[in-house]
């Protein structure tokens, strides 16, 4: 790790010939005086997938939670820098973070349906942005899109709880995408499932960029490989008092920076000699 | 889909904003609830100083409490030290058999025999104190103390303070079967692992280990016994003087308190406001203690976290 | 070095000590159990035969007094063998949709506040303390305070309003820990999940985590509310053992309760109160015990595996 310098000019790609949906411009997120991950520069793309990758404390799971503002539930997080969310600065102090949640929405690491039937757990999320018009049609668009429909359509009112671990962050993806927001931020989604459930929400990933811009965190790069069209490369530093920070090392298109990586970190990561 | 971006604030609707106070004040009730407490009991107390009959020195230093007399006395020793004395014979009850159960329950008991005797504990906590009352004085009194102790009166401080001590077994146990719980499950598997039977781990690892919390128990558990109304009340009887002779009976301050305002005591007399400042009396023994109880307890939940 | 034969059983955990030890421990948990079987029971052969059979006056006689329904119905009487709980029983129903219907909002609200909305500073942590405190405040000191507040200087005299507002604050730190507890127990990542869909904060709570944690509230105020109906020395101040012996009529009305009834008869001398107030016992212990089931049920049933 010693003797890699980092040098800003070489660490992104420089394309900028398609949509921006994120531009984040020197972001810092710190807990109190620890800071989670420093110095972030980059571009997102519209309807493209963009995964985030790195060794665990990386801070890749604390800055995705910044691009729809769920670390604000954190009394003691401070995001500094600037998050662009189509042009507009989402801690821009006019900006409500419920619209933004609204706009952006997030599947978690942990499949987390709410404890009720699973046409609730759809309608939950149109009835508080008061999109009940055709309230049946939309669940079951939702749910088709997620493709869960066939498997659930016949016991719509069964309790979320029951479903396996695959369907239920299927239901989780359902339910983000029925309120039609225009990006989807998954953090780790596979990380609980079994390898077929993984598949399948790969598999979805591929069919769901048609429409939305994804950005995932995953610590599995072979995921990265597989789903993703760019790809960002986050490590951690030790400060000078002995804590870690997270820093963006590299970010290109996820074909560079498997075959042919620019910084030698990012080389020694993905051949897996650390991480 | 529309790419007009609006990310502005929404204004907060009317119910929202009332359902928000409303719950906010719910909780700002707790302070308010403390402050009527401390401020009836104190005006009716400083009522009852500033009245001719007495005075704060008698009040301390009587020994007779007749506040429903032709010539009233009122003295709180006697029922200070009926009170501690009844609490002390709980103490001496609650103490061992709640320590000892605490022990039992958490280093030597399956989890089935758990699953059993702790609700048998709730129900235990949750017997009306009127029918440990009953139970005193038509059980205990009678085929117990009665029998073992020759001399011992109908009401009296044994079958009292005896039935007190059972009502408050099931805090102690569960109190300190929450300490001893909390003890990092290294310090026991290092103790059996150096060839610790189960009694030396317990006496000697466990029980210092969670030495704190025992005593937040104990401290608890003498704050309740000196609180305990209805068990006294029926069972102990009321004898006014100084007496420290057990098989008698006794008069405890909550005892007296409830004795006065059974009797006509219209409001504004002396003997009304002898009621409050018997009760804050009683308020200030069992906040202090309640008080020492909380900040043990606190600390040692700071050593395992 | 050891030998190999200390490895056996017999030699440490045998030892007379452990097994003192041991049943020093028995005994203990013995005691408090074998307490309330005997207090049962004693309750039990002295109360049930005025509750469910004929009544056996004196040695000879055998005698039926009335039936065991007239206990729960009649009016109380200076006959320990016609006194029935009628008018008690009515008070405590009584001070029961009182103290739900007052606790429950109060209860929950604070709760909700407390655990989702207050703000980690020091006001928050005084009230923590206050409740803290309250829940060891002796039950007659709020009756002393239930006497000047609200039969006094509110006004409601010596009622069933003042005695079921009494029991509300007597109960009510209960109840918050209680709820506060079942908020806990719901996991960050409902609150999270829901706002991540654009729910407000408000909403993330109202209609997802406190819906999720009714039940467990639910157990909390049932076991608040055994305990209050249990309570005898804050309704003494509210008048409720002077001799009440009508059916309470509005909120306004004089009342008496179970356990203020039972205290009543007990303090009568002749022996056949004993089988009066036993029996008065018995249906106090009945509706615990039937609060505490529901209690438990609900827990068991909506105890949820997240």
């Amino acid at each position: 790790m010693k003797g890699v310098t980092l040098n800003m000019e070489n660490k992104t790609s420089s394309k900028i010939d398609l949509d921006s949906v994120f531009s984040v411009k020197n972001v810092s997120v710190n807990y109190g005086d620890f800071v989670a991950v420093k110095n972030v520069s980059m571009e997102m793309y519209k309807n493209k997938i963009t995964a985030f990758i790195g060794p665990s404390g990386c801070g890749k799971s604390t800055l995705i939670r910044s691009f729809n503002r769920m670390n604000d539930l954190v009394p003691s997080a401070k995001v500094s820098g600037e998050i662009l969310y189509q042009g507009i600065n989402l801690y821009d102090q006019n900006v409500d973070p419920v619209q933004v949640r609204r706009r952006i929405g997030m599947v978690f690491q942990k499949p987390n349906p709410f404890p009720k039937s699973i046409k609730e757990n759809i309608a939950f999320g149109l009835r508080v942005n008061n999109m009940t018009d055709n309230l049946d049609d939309r669940i079951e668009k939702a749910l088709t899109q997620a493709a869960l429909w066939d498997e659930v359509k016949k016991d719509l009112d069964k309790n979320a709880l029951d479903l396996s671990g695959g369907q239920q962050q299927r239901l989780c993806i359902a339910r983000t995408i029925a309120v039609e927001p225009d990006t989807i931020l998954m953090d780790e989604p596979c990380s609980a499932l079994d390898p077929v459930a993984t598949k399948k929400i790969e598999d979805l990933m591929q069919l769901l960029v048609n429409e939305f811009s994804i950005l995932i965190v995953t610590h599995n790069m072979h995921q990265a490989s597989r789903v993703s069209d760019y790809c960002a490369f986050f490590t951690t530093k030790a400060t000078e008092d002995g804590r870690r920070t997270g820093e963006l090392v590299e970010y290109n298109d996820t074909k560079t920076m498997f075959t042919n990586p620019i910084q030698s970190l990012t080389e020694e990561y993905i051949s897996g000699r650390f991480g | 889909m529309s790419n007009e971006l609006e990310l502005s604030r929404k204004s907060v609707p009317l119910i929202e904003k009332f359902v928000k106070n409303f719950i906010k004040l719910s909780a700002f009730g707790a302070i308010l609830i403390s402050i009527a407490i401390v401020l009836t009991l104190s005006t009716e107390a400083i009522n009852f100083f500033q009245s001719p009959e007495v005075t704060l020195k008698e009040y301390f230093t009587a020994t007779r409490w007749t506040p429903t007399f032709k010539n009233p006395e009122y003295g709180v020793l006697p029922l200070i030290s009926s009170t501690l004395y009844i609490a002390t014979i709980a103490c001496l009850i609650s103490f061992p058999i709640g320590l000892f159960s605490a022990i039992y329950l958490s280093e030597f008991a399956s989890k089935r025999t758990r699953k059993i005797i702790k609700p048998v504990l709730e129900l235990l906590a949750g017997v009306p104190t009127v029918v440990f009352g009953y139970f005193a004085l038509n059980w205990i009194t009678p085929n117990i103390v009665q029998k073992f102790i020759p001399g011992t009166g109908v009401f009296n401080a044994i079958s009292a303070g005896m039935a007190v001590g059972i009502m408050i077994v099931p805090t102690i146990a569960s109190i300190s079967d929450d300490a001893l719980n909390a003890v990092p499950k290294g310090l026991k598997m290092g103790a059996f692992a150096l060839g610790s039977t189960k009694r030396i781990t317990a006496l000697k690892i466990m029980l210092p280990a969670a030495i704190s919390g025992i005593i937040a128990s104990f401290i608890l558990g003498f704050s309740r016994a000196i609180g305990e109304t209805m068990i006294v009340t029926i069972a102990g009887g009321q004898y006014p003087e100084l007496n420290l002779d057990p098989r008698s009976a006794m008069y405890t301050i909550t005892s007296s308190i409830v004795n006065v305002s059974l009797g006509d005591t219209p409001h504004g007399t002396t003997a009304y406001n002898a009621l409050f400042a018997l009760g804050i009396t009683l308020f200030l023994m069992t906040f202090i203690l309640n008080l020492a109880s909380d900040y043990i307890s606190r600390k040692y939940r700071k050593v395992y976290e | 070095m050891n030998s190999i034969k200390d490895l056996t059983k017999t030699n440490k955990e045998k030892a007379p000590k452990e097994i003192i030890f041991l049943c020093v421990l028995y005994l203990s948990i013995s005691i408090a159990i074998i307490t309330l079987m005997t207090l049962i029971f004693d309750i039990l052969s002295t109360g049930s035969n005025r509750l469910f059979s004929d009544y056996e006056v004196g040695l000879v006689t055998k005698q039926q007094i009335n039936n065991p329904q007239d206990f729960l119905t009649s009016l109380d009487s200076r006959d320990p063998l016609k006194a029935g709980i009628g008018p008690a029983f009515v008070g405590t129903l009584w001070l029961m949709i009182i103290v739900v219907f007052t606790t429950f909002p109060l209860g929950t609200g604070a709760a909700i506040y407390l655990e989702e909305f207050a703000p980690k500073n020091k006001l928050t942590r005084f009230i923590e303390l206050n409740l803290t405190n309250l829940a060891g405040v002796p039950s007659v000191i709020y009756g002393l305070m239930g006497l000047a507040v609200f039969v006094r200087l509110a006004g409601f005299g010596r009622s069933v309003l003042s005695g079921g507002l009494t029991l509300t604050l007597l109960i009510l730190p209960v109840v918050i820990v209680a709820s506060r507890e079942a908020l806990k127990a719901v996991p960050d990542t409902i609150r999270q999940g829901a706002l991540a869909l654009g729910a407000t904060k408000f909403q993330a709570i109202f209609r997802q985590v406190v819906p999720s944690a009714i039940p467990g509230m639910v157990t909390g105020m049932v076991l608040g509310l055994s305990r209050a109906i249990g309570e005898t020395a804050p309704l003494i101040f509210m008048g409720a053992l002077t001799y009440v012996n009508y059916y309470p009529d509005s909120p306004l009305s004089g009342f008496t309760a179970i356990p203020i009834q039972v205290y009543n008869w007990i303090g009568y001398p002749q022996a056949e109160w004993k089988n009066t107030s036993s029996a008065g016992i018995i249906l106090l212990l009945v509706m615990l015990l039937t609060m505490n089931s529901i209690a438990l049920i609900i827990r068991n049933k909506f105890e949820k595996d997240w």
